[in-house]
């Protein structure tokens, strides 16, 4: 009796259903698709940037049930039934996330290409409850590179956004 | 994007899995955190047509300690390592190499199973799981086989796990006074060195020392005239310590780039261990 081996998918396009920032996305894309592709490319959502493609700038982090992940090393088939949170999905209306508020406050960019990533992993890190001195914030935002070397004021804005927080 | 197709399967079960592996051979990959395989797979170092990813099967997450013996699946994320009071406090070499691996995002998704499943020669835990003498457990289609670290890794990216096996979990004995401390890459965070220490103490001197070294030469290796040497000194006197943690890199084939020379990464192999060792007599 050959063992039953569930479902599998591809390698030509299937659906896969995923849950962005609270809407029902009904997607026909090929296995091979990662998280960052589908959320540029097929749900019309380009806010998440890519950068290196290889795990290591951060320019692609999203939350998956509020944790941040880098979106460019994850296929998005992983990912159907997890709540996605991109940086479309932070404001209310017109009303900025306090993240979103505090990096326009204190300049936390310059052409502004890392900042959805920093912003995902800024929101995580509050949400992990990390310590919120300089040293604690840029070793756990380590994970996002700014090529513009904006380091300092994005500090700034993490720390007021967390101080705010409390 | 990845250039090569494939088909994905969620196996429910060990032997789901085993059955897609034998169907597939050399043509499947199993799939846990992917944050080394779909790198690889984007390079096109890796091209498998079926990826069977291991999140279905129920049972390889989790850490548990019972009777001094610390288990963990090897599903387990890196994170979690990283936030387990447990592991703080039982195994503070596994706990300190989680925190220092990636950064938050890896650390998220990054599986403790699919480091030392890749045989990476800068992978952090191959250290720890020496210098704890861990024991892997791995399951394959026949049942399930025990194997010590030490013989586990053998080459770079290269392990005795064979494709049709799964590594289920690795388990090994408590070792409150154990430290981890690394000197990693300043762009990509792999260790350039990275020295785990087990201790027993007898008072205030080593009674033994068990020391695993990554990111030096093909894979980690445990520094067996170091641990020689160590036994009977006391930490306290710096002399002595540094004496015994001299040529902890000796006899090995010491990787060579850019960042790190070969001599220069031995002599910071000695420094690592000694303050390993340091950093172990604290618990
Ligand atoms: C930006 C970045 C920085 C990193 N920094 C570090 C670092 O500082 N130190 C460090 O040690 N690592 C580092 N890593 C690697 C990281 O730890 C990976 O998570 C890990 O090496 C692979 O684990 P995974 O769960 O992602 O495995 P995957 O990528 O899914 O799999 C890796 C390989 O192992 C096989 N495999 C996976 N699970 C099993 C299993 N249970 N049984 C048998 N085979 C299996 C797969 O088939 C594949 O060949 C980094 C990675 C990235 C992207
Ligand atoms: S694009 Fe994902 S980490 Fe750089
Ligand atoms: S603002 Fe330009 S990369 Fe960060």
């Amino acid at each position: 009796m050959p063992v039953d081996v569930g479902p599998r998918a591809g390698p030509h396009p299937v659906p896969v259903t995923l849950t962005i920032n609270g809407m029902r996305h009904d997607l026909t894309i090929e296995p091979r698709v990662t998280l960052l592709d589908a959320l540029r490319e097929y749900a019309n959502l380009p806010g998440t940037k890519k950068g290196c493609d290889q795990g290591t700038c951060g320019a692609c982090t999203v939350l998956v049930n509020g944790r941040r992940i880098d979106s460019c090393l994850t296929l998005a088939i992983m990912h159907t039934g997890a709540r996605i949170t991109t940086i479309e999905g932070l404001a209310d209306g017109d009303r900025l996330h306090p993240m979103q508020a505090a990096f326009l406050e204190h300049d936390g960019f310059q052409c502004g290409y890392c900042t959805p990533g920093q912003i995902l992993s800024a929101v995580a890190l509050l949400a992990e409850k990390r310590p919120l001195d300089d040293a604690s914030i840029r070793e756990f935002m380590s994970g996002n590179i700014c090529r513009c070397g904006a380091y300092k004021n994005i500090v700034d804005a993490v720390a007021a956004a967390g101080k705010q927080n409390v | 994007m990845i250039p090569t197709k494939f088909e994905y399967a969620k196996p429910s079960s060990l032997d789901e899995a085993f059955a897609l592996l034998a169907e597939h051979g050399p043509d499947a990959k199993l799939l846990a955190g992917g944050h080394s395989l779909i790198p690889m797979m984007k390079l096109r170092l890796a091209e498998p047509e079926m990826l069977i990813d291991l999140a279905g099967i129920p049972g390889l997450t989790g850490i548990t300690v019972r009777d001094g013996r610390v288990s963990i699946g090897a599903m387990t994320k890196h994170a979690t390592l990283a936030a387990s009071e447990e592991l703080r406090q039982h195994a503070p070499v596994l706990f300190e190499a989680a925190n220092a691996l990636g950064d938050p995002q890896v650390r998220n998704r990054g599986t403790i199973g699919g480091a030392l499943a890749n045989g990476d020669p800068g992978c952090d835990y191959a250290a720890v799981m020496l210098a704890l003498d861990a024991t892997f457990t791995v399951a394959g289609k026949g049942g399930t086989r025990e194997e010590a670290a030490s013989s586990f890794m053998v080459g770079m990216f290269e392990t005795t796990l064979s494709p049709e096996e799964v590594l289920v979990g690795v388990s090994f004995a408590a070792a409150p006074a154990s430290a981890y401390v690394k000197y990693a890459h300043p762009a990509s965070g792999y260790p350039l060195v990275g020295a785990a220490v087990v201790l027993s103490m007898n008072g205030d001197a080593i009674s033994e020392a068990r020391v695993g070294v990554t990111g030096v030469g093909d894979h980690a290796f445990r520094a067996g005239s170091v641990e020689k040497a160590l036994a009977g000194v006391r930490p306290s006197d710096r002399t002595a310590l540094e004496g015994a943690c001299a040529g902890s890199a000796a006899g090995v084939d010491v990787r060579s780039e850019p960042a790190a020379g070969a001599g220069y990464r031995s002599a910071m192999c000695d420094v690592y261990v000694s303050r390993a060792v340091l950093a172990a007599t604290r618990g």
